[in-house]
């Protein structure tokens, strides 16, 4: 535990010793800002609702979670300093947990800072607040399982252009799996189970129900344990680096 | 306090360590030698357990690495090749990032720091990003980090690599003050170095130990143990060159023009013979004008090429031989 906290603690300062932390947040707000405005037409929608901004979602986060979740072990590989880190006496999975959950904080925070959007609906008419406080949760679990992904591949090569490019298209898989056109082209050859099963494994799927205003243990359960299961191989990736 | 048995490395079909045996005891500082790519650095590696062996077992302080590797990690020090650091962090927050992980808080965190930073001499740059420190400065930064908690066992891969004369003077101080209660493994190309600061000396060559001994005894190896070199003016050399061949057993005699002298290095047959007794009798008895006289003990980097074959071209040799049988 005191390990884990060493870990969050030297990640969060490290997004914030150098102007990524800043540009990143930057740059995401006013991506996210751009989306609503302009793309989603917010105000021509002329409805109280955060619809438009939370849809923008999935497609902003596939790529600027690869883009935070690029660094996390490539770097360290490619500076050597996963030989410290390595040889310090820190249990892998605080290793693993520690990078994840800084990394998931500092998403977070820019997630948060979009409350002005949020401030602006309700400024202007009266939105369901329960349905914005719900999507945010699922935004957040989503982002997740994005960074989980990422982290994961991350771990698997010292080159961070590498780990953007298959992040970006993993993550892609996981997101567009859920789209109706693309279920109804798999509609046409394979079985009603697995193209069920396939939609199930869709962020998309699971991040609209939730942005129905509904969190459903199930959509939660699903985010969480997708994260579990990629920060199991995660850390098995990292200890395999010991075999040379 | 460290215990190594039988241990092997292969990665794929390259064996990188093969099947090496040692231990280091308290007060030791064991001087680890051999040309690049003789598995120094994969030795330490699995000492540290950055790297799982293929075989074999290292003990450090009683814990096997392989089964109780958190336990052997925290009785260790360790200072990687190239002493990487997070770039971004100043020394300060580095070095807190490490007590913190070690268990250091508070006052004692401190107290270790203060020490650590004393000690690698690192207090003016403390608050400077570590990726705008000189080469001399990162490296000490990797050695602060590894002396942060005062450990039992330290292993340091080439501590001196990149530092400027009074630095590097200034490190090998450090390890002989800690060398008394610690036991202690340094990698080092330097020979001069071993002689400064090592107790004992192993060679290695492609992962196969080749020497083990105190310096002195390595040295002792070499052609030059007990050669006797003396010189003259270029005017008394000639009358003086016939007399020292008439020495008897004396198998070659080297000459060295130094300045405006003529040094003769004379090798006797037997190198444990006290050549130096009887070339100063003789220079005495006819009155020479000698301007230098010594005796050598040998020379470590004679031995070490002696003993150490595996540099690029040999190697290139070797795998021409596996392709063709």
């Amino acid at each position: 535990m005191r390990e884990l906290k060493a870990v969050f603690r030297r990640e969060m300062s490290g997004y914030f010793a150098t102007p990524l932390a800043y540009v990143f947040i930057v740059v995401f707000l006013f991506a996210t800002g751009a989306f609503t405005f302009y793309v989603g037409n917010l105000f021509e929608a002329g409805r109280a609702d955060l619809s438009p901004f939370f849809g923008y979602h999935p497609w902003l986060y596939l790529f600027f979670i690869p883009a935070i979740a690029m660094r996390l072990w490539a770097e360290e590989q490619k500076t050597g300093t996963i030989e410290v880190l390595m040889t310090l006496p820190i249990p892998i999975s605080s290793l693993v947990l520690g990078k994840f959950l800084a990394a998931w904080a500092f998403t977070s925070l820019a997630l948060v800072l979009t409350f002005p959007v949020w401030i602006s609906v309700n400024y202007l008419g009266s939105p369901d607040n329960g349905v914005i406080l719900a999507s945010y949760f699922g935004s957040f679990f989503m982002a997740g399982a994005f960074l989980a992904i990422g982290t994961c591949i991350s771990a698997a090569t010292n080159n961070q252009v590498i780990a953007f490019v298959v992040s970006v298209t993993v993550c892609f898989l996981f997101t567009v799996s859920g789209l109706p056109l693309v279920l109804g082209f798999m509609q046409g050859f394979l079985p009603q189970v697995l193209v069920q099963a396939i939609a199930g494994l869709s962020f998309l799927t699971h991040f609209e129900a939730i942005r129905g205003g509904v969190i459903d243990l199930r959509d939660v359960v699903f985010f969480l344990s997708l994260i579990g299961v990629a920060l199991v191989i995660n850390g098995v990736l990292i200890d395999a680096k010991r075999e040379g | 306090m460290i215990n190594i048995s039988d241990l092997v490395k292969r990665f794929g079909a390259f064996t990188a360590v093969d099947g090496l045996s040692f231990s280091v005891e308290k007060g030791e500082v064991l001087g680890f030698l051999g040309p690049n790519g003789a598995g120094k650095s994969t030795t330490m590696r699995m000492i540290t357990g950055f790297l799982a062996p293929t075989s074999g077992q290292v003990s450090v302080c009683g814990y096997d690495v392989a089964t109780q590797v958190l336990e052997a990690q925290r009785q260790l020090g360790y200072l990687p090749e190239g002493a990487p650091a997070y770039g971004e962090m100043t020394p300060r927050g580095y070095l807190k990032f490490i007590a913190e992980v070690r268990g250091l808080s508070g006052a004692e965190g401190q107290k270790a720091l203060d020490r650590a930073v004393e000690q690698a001499h690192l207090g003016s740059v403390l608050d400077q990003p570590i990726e705008t420190l000189s080469k001399g400065f990162k490296r000490r930064v990797g050695l602060a980090q590894a002396i942060l908690h005062n450990p039992p066992v330290l292993i340091m891969d080439e501590p001196t690599d990149g530092l400027d004369p009074n630095q590097k003077h200034a490190v090998r101080g450090l390890i002989k003050e800690m060398s008394a209660d610690k036991a202690i493994i340094i990698s080092t190309h330097i020979l001069e170095e071993v002689d400064a600061i090592c107790s004992r000396a192993l060679i290695i060559d492609r992962g196969r130990q080749v020497a083990d001994g105190t310096p002195g005894e390595l040295a002792a190896r070499s052609s030059y143990h007990n050669a006797v070199t003396i010189g003259f003016t270029q005017d008394e050399a000639p009358r003086a060159l016939p007399e020292l061949q008439s020495l008897a057993g004396i198998s070659r005699i080297d000459e060295i023009p130094e300045g405006g002298e003529l040094h003769y290095t004379l090798f006797a047959a037997d190198k444990e013979r006290l050549l130096i007794e009887e070339v100063s009798g003789l220079a005495q008895s006819r009155g020479w004008n000698v301007r230098a006289l010594y005796a050598e003990e040998g020379r470590l980097d004679e031995v070490f090429r002696m003993l150490t074959t595996s540099d690029v071209s040999e190697r290139g040799a070797d795998a021409k031989v596996e392709v063709s049988t």
